[in-house]
């Protein structure tokens, strides 16, 4: 077995600890800034958004309605995916799912259960079921989780890569601590962390990746099983902020590629500032 | 869903890995100024978190119960190899609240660890109603998982030091049947004579 290899720490990588936006300004070059949140009122309507987790509790008074639900198995004859109730072998999910709710109230939530159903093959079961959904052609897959298991990598990798070219984004949380796991690494995907910022609408981009978005992952209130909420911290809850994100501006701009949208995740960060070619 | 008491391996523990682990869980609980910390092992064979080592609510009587490592915090935790912090689980059914109900104690938050050897998870750290500053702090989340390397650490040497001890018990009882078995195979040679 190989050990996990542990990525050498420069100052701003997997989170933004200690530093505020002020500290990671960008400038971005010859857009009109007056297009650039023209989504700011969108609501999410019509685009599906699928949470890949531990499930979502049904009618959860923060997530509201779950348009379907299905849990990923393993048995004898391999990994089957199969349509199930809506539930939750722990509240993670839940917990996302109404982060993303409050960020796109109209968005369509579906959720596929990775975790909850054994220990073994975790990674085959996570594997399995982001490519189920990948298939399906939800508009926004909401991934806060990853493996540090260097041997799915490459199957990740083009799994992402995939979901890109079927204009299917990939919303996937960086690890909590700095292991190099999987799939967040990968540029095909939008990949997120947590800032310290009070303010729990507020993006920034990370001029220095390989995590490419910062959104609120402390001390946040979300829903847990049995229609109660709790508060928690991780980068595991910043990542639903900016699927919801996504979910808005694909129901203003229905049509945008992955790297279009990634576009407009960065030019509406509170860090860019928005400059003209030259003009400076 | 209740804890269950079997046999455990942490009872079969010898008394420097003991000592090992619970300073470890002793530390834990005075680094977050908690009620309380524990140490579970994940057993894979039986889909169970063990409690291996409790410092202080519970440290008389939770040592070697199990539960389903399939649901709640610790369960997320081992499963997904991610840290976690919660808060306000008082109004809340998280976690799997009738577990902890069966332990006599009911946290208010809870911070949680998977203790790591590679890529596999070998256990979770547990920190039980740690100090409010230490309750939603991102700096928190990472002295968390600092610890939780040496933590796991420790739980490997404990686990090594099991294998180590069956493996001697194991060798002993090869080598009584191997005694037994030439002294059945110098009788036979005897009786056939």
């Amino acid at each position: 077995m190989d050990p996990v290899r542990r990525a050498p720490q420069p100052g701003l990588v997997w989170s933004l600890r200690g530093r505020g936006p002020q500290d990671i300004a960008v400038t971005a070059d010859g857009e009109r800034p007056d297009a650039v949140r023209d989504w700011e009122d969108a609501r999410g309507h019509g685009v599906r958004v699928c949470v890949v987790d531990s499930g979502v509790e049904g009618d959860h008074p923060l997530v509201g309605r779950v348009d379907g639900s299905w849990t990923v198995e393993e048995h004898e004859g391999g990994i089957s995916v199969r349509e199930t109730e809506p539930g939750d072998s722990c509240g993670h999910g839940t917990a996302c799912a109404g982060i993303i709710r409050r960020t796109a109230p109209e968005c369509e939530l579906y959720s596929v259960q990775v975790l909850g159903s054994g220990f073994a093959g975790t990674g085959d079961v996570l594997l399995a079921g982001l490519r189920w959904a990948v298939r399906q052609g939800f508009d926004v897959i909401n991934l806060s989780l990853s493996t540090t298991r260097a041997r799915f990598a490459e199957e990740l990798r083009a799994l992402a890569d995939e979901a890109y070219f079927r204009r299917t984004v990939i919303v996937a949380s960086a690890h909590n601590t700095q292991v190099e796991s999987f799939p967040w690494r990968f540029a095909s995907v939008v990949s997120v962390g947590s800032h310290m910022e009070d303010d729990p609408d507020l993006h920034l981009y990370n001029p220095q990746p390989p995590v490419e978005f910062f959104a609120p992952g402390q001390n946040v209130q979300v829903a847990w099983l049995g229609g109660r909420t709790i508060r928690t911290t991780g980068n595991s809850f910043a990542t639903p902020y900016v699927t919801g994100l996504c979910a808005r501006i694909l129901s203003r701009h229905p049509r945008l590629t992955p790297f279009q949208l990634k576009n407009a995740l960065y030019l509406s960060a509170a860090n860019v500032r928005i400059g003209t070619r030259g003009a400076s | 869903m209740n804890a269950s008491s079997s046999e455990s391996s942490a009872e079969t523990t010898d008394p420097l890995s003991r000592e090992l682990v619970q300073s470890v869980v002793d530390t834990a609980r005075a680094l977050f100024g908690a009620a309380a910390s524990s140490v579970f092992l994940l057993d894979r064979e039986r889909h169970e978190l063990v409690f291996e080592a409790v410092s202080g609510q519970g440290e008389n009587h939770l040592v070697g119960r199990r539960f389903p490592a399939e649901s709640g915090i610790a369960g997320w935790v081992a499963m997904s190899g991610e840290p976690m912090i919660v808060d306000d689980l008082t109004g809340s059914t998280a976690f799997d609240r009738d577990f902890a109900e069966s332990t006599a104690y009911v946290p208010d938050a809870l911070m949680a660890a998977p203790l790591t050897h590679g890529d596999l998870v070998l256990g979770v750290l547990e920190v039980l109603d740690p100090a409010p500053q230490s309750r939603s702090d991102l700096g928190e989340l990472d002295l968390l998982a600092l610890f939780a390397r040496q933590a796991a650490v420790a739980l490997r040497v404990v686990v090594d030091r099991r294998h180590q001890s069956a493996g001697s018990r194991s060798r002993a009882d090869d080598r009584a049947a191997a005694l037994r078995m030439a002294e059945d195979l110098r009788r036979l040679l005897e009786a056939s004579q």
